[in-house]
């Protein structure tokens, strides 16, 4: 029903691809640029304090990993406690069914839905149109998305590759069949195609009486849920419909009520480059006569203690989905999303979904390569996540894999040459006579490796040869 | 299914395997950072946060606010208002328009809630540095679908409901309660990274500063 990630080519392909595509390298730069900026004024607005922000950001975290077995069961007893139900989901497969038996029993089959990376990655509007459930996306660039059956290249803000006349087409073309129709004569300016959201999804927002979300914190101590946004189709999906389904991946817990200081002030500056988004929601189980009077909480692990489990790789648990890395990254900046085949794109991606994966394939492997290293991404990070640490890490988890075996004769060889003062000497002086003759693609198996670098230049002599030369020549 | 429970607590536990049983559970709580950031009087930077999120702002002395609320509601030519049933009536004295008052015991219906031309409300606290108004559900502000459904909202602030810095805010606020943090109206940047204005909620707030 909806298009899916499967059958990406691995990076390296499907980077060609994209950045031979003109006109989305147009919008990618455009966008990236213009949300950096934004975000490097509201971030210097705080002066030092977004240092210290930053760590403590990291540092609670980080502790609440290191015990989230106890977190994960005090917010289990705190949400019961104020009305709600906890559902505990290993992988995708239970998750959607724990959420399509909740929606069965409802008796509804039309849902709507907040933006939700959680139930992105479980593919749950599939799972759900498998039951007869249609899910209903409300986020405006979600609702792009899936109108045009098409696939989400950024965590926030999801059809940055699409231009305006592309979805003024999208809307003439699918609303009709969706629901209300796109009104006649609809311009490609982006204040009527927002208009045309509104009236679209208004009907839908009335009349639906099931919602499912995501959440970006779950706060251990009180058991209150919390989501950010802008547009106000959460608030309708949170507050007017009579059930509420939260799928929420584990490692989104904060212990303390308290906590919440600094991420309110990191998460919004990080992603949007706003000193506050327009909208914050926070329930805490039901409360009588107002919003939701059933809540399910489901709580997501599918590959999240594997991640854990890997003391290196465990950081990138500690995401808050901002996606300042996408937006600073020279590589995401020129490929855009789709070519990292999973919904969690860009630098962050390319540590996250191998690891939830398990690097079972060959897209997986390629993914801690998708990156030059230059270490942009950790500093825009408001949680520090040194993201090219676990990237380098991931890759000697590849290299150590089976293959590769052309690659690790030529390091063997190399740790003999480097190994030796006099093997070197010896290998130097002879590519020294011979600098003319190396040629700037490199022949056979090699050349895959220059196919995408210029080989450097060969001096003719080396550092110690010119140093014993000028040595000898002076005393 | 605790099966699954167990599971997945399982599974955390195995992962955890190099954090020493005795390293403690609770974190000290230090708060390194800053309560708030110095950037003026809470008043003025509230109402210049408010106006960049294109927030209509009114300062106004408390003893007028019943001729400010019927002028903003003139202004905006709203007839019929939803009020929550616990808000001042003295404000609405010297309004025309007519009131539709909702509370959880008897609420609004949708359709109505659709069909009126604005609400009107109270908050919780307001926070200066980020342009926020945070509504908690207390009788003077009303369910969350009050505050969300009509396309306008006129929301008056008391001067002493006004904190500079998002901490400050936090700490006054109970999560007990159903929280709705509003900065400026409904806003998205989904195409092409354009700021519209007005998707869903209301597309018109304005703030009333009571001094």
């Amino acid at each position: 029903m909806s298009a899916t990630f499967l059958g990406i080519p691995p990076f390296p392909e499907a980077a060609r691809a994209a950045v031979n595509d003109s006109r989305l390298r147009h919008n990618l730069r455009k966008a990236t640029h213009t949300i950096r900026d934004k975000r490097g004024a509201v971030v210097t607005e705080l002066e030092e304090d977004w240092e210290r922000l930053r760590s403590e950001g990291a540092a609670i975290k980080s502790h609440t990993l290191r015990h989230l077995d106890h977190y994960l069961e005090q917010l289990e007893a705190a949400v019961e406690r104020a009305g709600g139900h906890v559902h505990w989901a290993a992988d995708a497969a239970e998750a959607n069914a724990i959420v399509t038996r909740l929606v069965r029993e409802t008796g509804e089959t039309d849902v709507v839905k907040v933006k939700s990376m959680a139930t992105q990655e479980i593919e749950l509007n599939d799972a759900l149109a498998e039951a007869g459930i249609t899910a209903y996306e409300t986020d405006l660039a979600e609702l792009i998305v899936q109108l045009g059956d098409d696939l989400p290249s950024h965590i926030l803000v999801p059809a940055i590759h699409l231009g305006r006349s592309q979805i003024r087409e999208i809307f003439l073309d699918q609303m009709a069949e969706w629901g209300v129709a796109a009104p006649e004569g609809l311009t490609d300016d982006p204040r009527a195609l927002a208009e045309a959201a509104r009236v679209h999804l208004r009907e839908r927002f009335l009349r639906t009486r099931t919602a499912i979300s995501g959440a970006n914190f779950a706060v251990a101590d009180s058991g209150t849920l919390v989501v950010l946004e802008s547009e106000g189709n959460g608030r309708m999906c949170l507050t007017l419909p009579e059930t509420l389904i939260s799928v929420v991946g584990i490692e989104k817990i904060v212990p303390t009520w308290a906590d919440l200081e600094v991420f309110l002030q990191t998460l919004p500056r990080s992603s949007t480059g706003e000193r506050m988004n327009p909208y914050t929601s926070t329930w805490t189980g039901v409360t009588p006569g107002d919003g939701p009077q059933e809540f399910h909480l489901v709580l997501l692990d599918n590959g999240r203690t594997d991640v854990l489990a890997d003391t290196v790789g465990r950081q990138a648990l500690r995401c808050i989905r901002c996606s300042a890395c996408l937006n600073t990254c020279p590589v995401y900046e020129r490929t855009g999303g789709h070519a990292y085949g999973s919904v969690y794109p860009g630098p962050i991606g390319a540590i996250l979904t191998p690891q939830l994966r398990g690097m079972s394939s060959e897209v997986d492997e390629a993914l801690p390569y998708a990156s030059s290293l230059c270490g942009a991404c950790y500093e825009v990070c408001p949680v520090a996540i040194d993201i090219p640490e676990v990237l380098v890490h991931l890759r000697e988890e590849v290299a150590s894999g089976p293959g590769h075996l052309g690659e690790k004769a030529v390091m063997k060889g190399a740790e003999a040459v480097l190994g030796s003062s006099h093997a070197l000497a010896a290998a130097q002086r002879a590519a020294g006579a011979a600098r003319n003759l190396v040629p700037r693609h490199l022949p056979g198996m090699a050349g895959a490796w220059t196919d995408t670098r210029d080989l450097p230049g060969v001096p003719a002599e080396s550092f110690r040869q010119w140093w014993n030369k000028h040595e000898k020549g002076q005393s | 299914m605790s099966t699954s429970r167990e599971r997945v607590l399982a599974r955390v536990r195995a992962a955890l395997a190099d954090v020493p049983a005795d390293e403690p559970v609770v974190r000290p709580v230090e708060r390194p950072y800053a309560d708030s950031h110095g950037m003026g009087a809470a008043l003025e930077v509230l109402e210049d946060r408010l106006r960049d999120y294109k927030a209509l702002v009114r300062r106004v002395p408390a003893d007028r606010l019943a001729e400010e609320v019927a002028a903003a509601l003139e202004r905006r030519g709203a007839s019929t208002v939803a009020v929550p049933d616990g808000i001042d009536a003295d404000w609405f004295s010297r309004t025309q328009a007519e009131l539709r008052p909702d509370g959880r015991d008897r609420p609004l219906e949708l359709r109505e809630l659709d069909g009126v031309d604005g609400v009107v409300t109270t908050c919780a606290v307001a926070i200066a540095e980020t342009g926020t108004i945070v509504l908690d559900g207390g009788p003077d502000q009303g369910r969350r679908a009050i505050t969300l459904v009509p396309d306008y909202h006129l929301c008056v602030v008391r001067a002493d409901q006004v904190v500079d810095g998002v901490p400050q805010g936090v700490r006054r606020l109970d999560p007990a309660r159903p929280l709705t943090w509003i900065s400026g109206p409904s806003a998205t940047s989904d195409i092409e990274l354009n700021r519209v204005e007005g998707v869903h909620g209301p597309r018109t707030l304005e703030v009333l500063l009571v001094e």
